[in-house]
């Protein structure tokens, strides 16, 4: 490779949610402080189905200064940008979840303070991360004026849109805020998150942490056929998806679902002129962790071409316990162009990075 | 292209739900008198999941004429062409999406009875599910041990989106019934709309629906394996009905990764999952789902590696195939066999009793 | 095949592990109980090293919602993805036919009895008062 590794979920964060209160004004950090956050769980603070390790986190990314994984940017560097030779890391916030917040004013509240901690702890002070702007998406109002703001503001490259809203991702409703994302040349990156009161499968809700982990890789699904089939991505065709941490060889047989079905059902959905594999082809991207890990290696190449070496781009989720290693992470071979593009060359030309 | 096949067992036909005013005579009186007096006897049961008025539900060369018996039809569309040497019927109707579950379990009762005597007895190629009243597991194992001695009924049917996932605990003396009556246990797409059908909330059409319900068999097959019903239940086969399967490969390798980092969590799943999964579920072919060049499918059944998987069916009448090529190109010849034939008497035991 | 002293006995705590280096290869040191074993400290499926990994039990089902667990802190689990080792050999607790790290046979010997002896003390002098734990590789 001619070029360090560009690595497409890297996950800062927070010693608590106290660290957000300069970054608020003084009625929002009241409220933090007198009210606290009203989300659709029956846990006000933990998750309902409990992790397996703690903070999420390798057993090994824990700062020897304190604080939990990813909150010491001094041990990032030299625990995973050094060591991994990262020219650029795309940031994931994850918290606090404004997503999840049912108070939309405290939501949109949260959001732009954790992007301005975001940008003054990480982006500002280390050339190679890129922010990621979250939003209130359930008040498109508020998070298209959150998306201008931190164009405004710069550092930022994707917006963060989770793939667990109160809807489905295509729906009219959120039409705005893919609008916006598209008019700025921003993708919207879907990372694994989100706790919307409805089960996480259509199954119902789920017994164990290993059932909710997997959920993320049919809920990556649901939120494609979404934005296919609700026309989003037909209606945008700027608009650039970038599926984060829900693996990516099951998109073509998704699309060949989709395809299957529009061609009996396309009455329905007249706004598709062309098959649904077209719009996904052209618009989405996917990040490899956690990749899959076939018997036979060499189907995971297989695959990789069915959907185009051309979007598929690597990510670590460091610090996080399921962390692929950019040594290990494909089994089989790849060429040196295939390589070129997973691990550098398709993130620098979406997120349009040197 | 593969020719269409001859004496096959079709594992997956419609049997259209009846209107209500028929399964009056199948009642016990108490209920024929509630159904009389409260103005059901015009009500319609049709499942929102049916989508029955979509292109989906009926191949246009398919639909019938007002008035023509619907057994009929199916001999001439598919059982007389294609040879079929025994077809397993599926009557889903929408009983088991009432929330008053004794009138529920009523109308599963009529509802078998009347297969029995409406469609297992005119044709003796037609084998039937036993549809249960999954609202209370206690009158679903009633109605499985009632209809257990009729051996014409070769599987339990439920719906692949219920108010829990299958593995449960709470539904396992349901599969200890199922199991000790040699019925396996048969999930259709399908489901009861109680809460949304994705992770992200309801999709806004029928395209989407149908799209993303093969991820509730992705959700139900994970809580079977997790939940140790396989473990506890070494006898029972779980068919998907519509499914698709072109998912599987990526579905078996996730599980086999995830479980490989949180086996402590599950301790009794004690196999790679992909072993245990290959061991005792099964798939109808219809929807083929199939992608654009006929060797990716054959790639595609390489890495699901599903030769003892795949059972043959047509999913009459819904609109999965056009003319007779209800087998997709790519099919391996090998895996004929298997597919029209072994699996499905491997994975029903009654057929065998009476298979030609 | 070569004798390696490479730790003090006292280096490795109670229930605790090292990592050592030799021969260029990184080799974890497990205390299980004042048994010592040592183990290829590399996992094999993404290179994480095992020395960082949490010692648990062996969880065991007799049926589906039964829980047990047997020989407490025996096992390591990689600090990646929590794939379980068994200190004692090696081997993977899923699909043990194919996935093991390699084990080295390892033993404690006193200072006083390796004087002399044809050794690799590449990690630090043996003094005849401590007691040493020698593999062989």
């Amino acid at each position: 490779m001619s070029q360090g590794i560009v690595d497409c979920d890297i996950h800062p964060n927070m010693a608590s949610d106290a660290e957000l209160l300069p970054f608020m004004p003084r009625r929002w950090a009241d409220h933090l402080r007198d009210f606290g956050p009203l989300n659709h769980q029956g846990l006000a603070f933990a998750l309902q189905h409990p992790r397996f390790n703690p903070g999420v986190a390798r057993a090994d990314s824990w700062p020897p200064n304190g604080g939990p994984p990813g909150s010491d940017l001094d041990f990032m560097r030299a625990h995973h940008l050094d060591a991994h030779n990262i020219d650029h890391g795309i940031l994931m916030s994850l918290r606090p979840a404004g997503c999840d917040e049912r108070n939309l004013d405290y939501a949109a509240a949260v959001c732009a303070a954790a992007n301005d901690w975001q940008h003054a702890r990480f982006v500002a002070p280390e050339p190679r991360l890129h922010g990621g702007i979250m939003i209130p998406q359930e008040d498109p109002d508020a998070a298209v004026a959150e998306i201008e703001r931190c164009v405004r503001k710069g550092g930022f490259v994707q917006v963060n849109f989770t793939p667990r809203a109160g809807e489905p991702p295509g729906r009219r409703r959120y039409r705005r805020i893919l609008e916006c994302a598209a008019h700025h040349g921003l993708p919207v990156g879907f990372h694994v998150s989100g706790v919307p009161g409805h089960p996480s499968t259509g199954a119902g809700h789920l017994t164990y942490y290993l059932q909710e982990h997997h959920s993320n890789m049919p809920g990556m699904q649901a939120v494609v056929a979404s934005l296919v089939l609700d026309g989003a991505l037909a209606a945008l065709p700027a608009l650039k998806v970038v599926l984060i941490e829900g693996g990516f060889t099951w998109a073509p047989a998704l699309c060949w679902r989709m395809d299957q079905a529009w061609q009996r059902m396309r009455g329905e959905v007249p706004l598709l002129t062309r098959p649904p594999s077209d719009y996904v082809r052209e618009q989405v991207w996917y990040t490899t962790q956690p990749i899959e890990e076939p018997d036979r290696a060499e189907d995971l190449a297989e695959i990789s071409g069915w959907i185009g070496w051309d979007r598929i781009m690597f990510s670590t989720d460091y610090p996080h316990w399921d962390f692929d290693d950019p040594r290990y992470a494909f089994r089989c071979p790849l060429t040196a162009a295939q390589r070129e593009r997973v691990f550098s060359a398709n993130a620098r030309a979406l997120y349009r990075l040197p | 292209m593969p020719t269409a096949p001859r004496g096959a067992i079709d594992c997956d036909v419609h049997i259209p739900p009846p209107p209500t005013a028929a399964l009056l005579p199948y009642l016990e009186p108490y209920w024929r008198e509630q159904f009389s007096v409260r103005g059901l006897v015009g009500a319609d049961f049709t499942l929102t999941t049916s989508a029955s008025r979509t292109p989906l539900a009926c191949r246009p060369d398919w639909r019938p004429a007002k008035g023509e018996d619907p057994l009929a039809l199916l001999r001439r569309h598919v059982l007389d062409p294609m040879g079929t040497a025994i077809a397993i019927g599926h009557c889903l109707h929408g009983a088991v999406a009432l929330h008053t579950e004794d009138m529920a379990a009523a109308l599963c009762r009529a509802v078998n009875d009347w297969v029995a005597a409406e469609w297992l007895s005119r044709d003796e190629r037609l084998r039937a599910s036993i549809l249960v009243p999954t609202q209370n597991v206690a009158l679903a194992v009633a109605e499985v041990e009632r209809c257990a001695a009729d051996r014409r009924f070769v599987q339990v049917l439920v719906l692949s989106m219920l108010d829990h996932p299958l593995g449960r605990r709470h539904w396992w003396p349901l599969y200890a019934a199922a199991a000790r009556h040699g019925l396996p246990l048969g999930i259709h797409a399908g489901g009861l709309n109680r809460h949304a059908t994705t992770p992200t909330g309801w999709p806004s059409t029928h395209l989407e629906d149908h799209v993303v319900g093969a991820q509730a068999f992705d959700a139900q097959l994970a809580s079977l394996l997790t939940e140790g019903v396989f473990s506890e239940h070494p006898d029972l086969r779980v068919v998907l009905l519509e499914s698709g399967f072109t998912w599987l490969s990526t579905f078996l390798w996730r599980m086999n990764k995830i479980w490989r980092g949180l086996r402590a969590e599950v301790p009794w799943v004690t196999r790679m999952p992909a072993h245990i999964l290959r061991q005792h579920v099964r798939v109808t072919l219809q929807p083929v789902d199939a992608p654009p060049r006929p060797e990716m499918l054959a790639a595609t059944l390489r890495q699901i590696d599903c030769e003892d998987m795949l059972l043959f069916s047509t999913d009459y009448p819904h609109w999965q195939y056009d003319g007779d090529a209800v087998l997709p190109e790519g099919l391996p010849d090998a895996l004929l066999p298997k597919l029209l034939r072994d699996n499905a008497l491997a994975t029903y035991p009654r057929l065998a009793e009476t298979a030609p | 095949m070569s004798r390696h002293v490479v730790a003090r006995v006292s280096e490795v705590p109670p229930e605790g592990a090292l990592r050592v280096v030799v021969k260029g290869r990184p080799v974890a040191l497990f205390n299980l109980g004042g048994e010592y074993f040592a183990l290829h400290d590399r996992c094999p499926h993404e290179g994480a090293s095992l020395c960082g990994g949490r010692r648990v039990g062996m969880a065991v089902a007799e049926r589906p919602g039964t829980y047990r667990l047997d020989r407490q802190g025996e096992m390591v689990r990689c600090p990646w993805h929590g794939w379980d080792f068994d200190i004692r050999t090696g081997q993977g607790w899923c699909d043990p036919a194919n996935t093991r790290v390699r084990r080295y046979v390892v033993s404690v010997e006193a200072g006083a009895g390796l004087a002399g002896q044809a050794l690799n003390a590449e990690i630090f002098p043996v003094s005849v008062e401590d007691d040493y734990l020698v593999i062989e590789m």
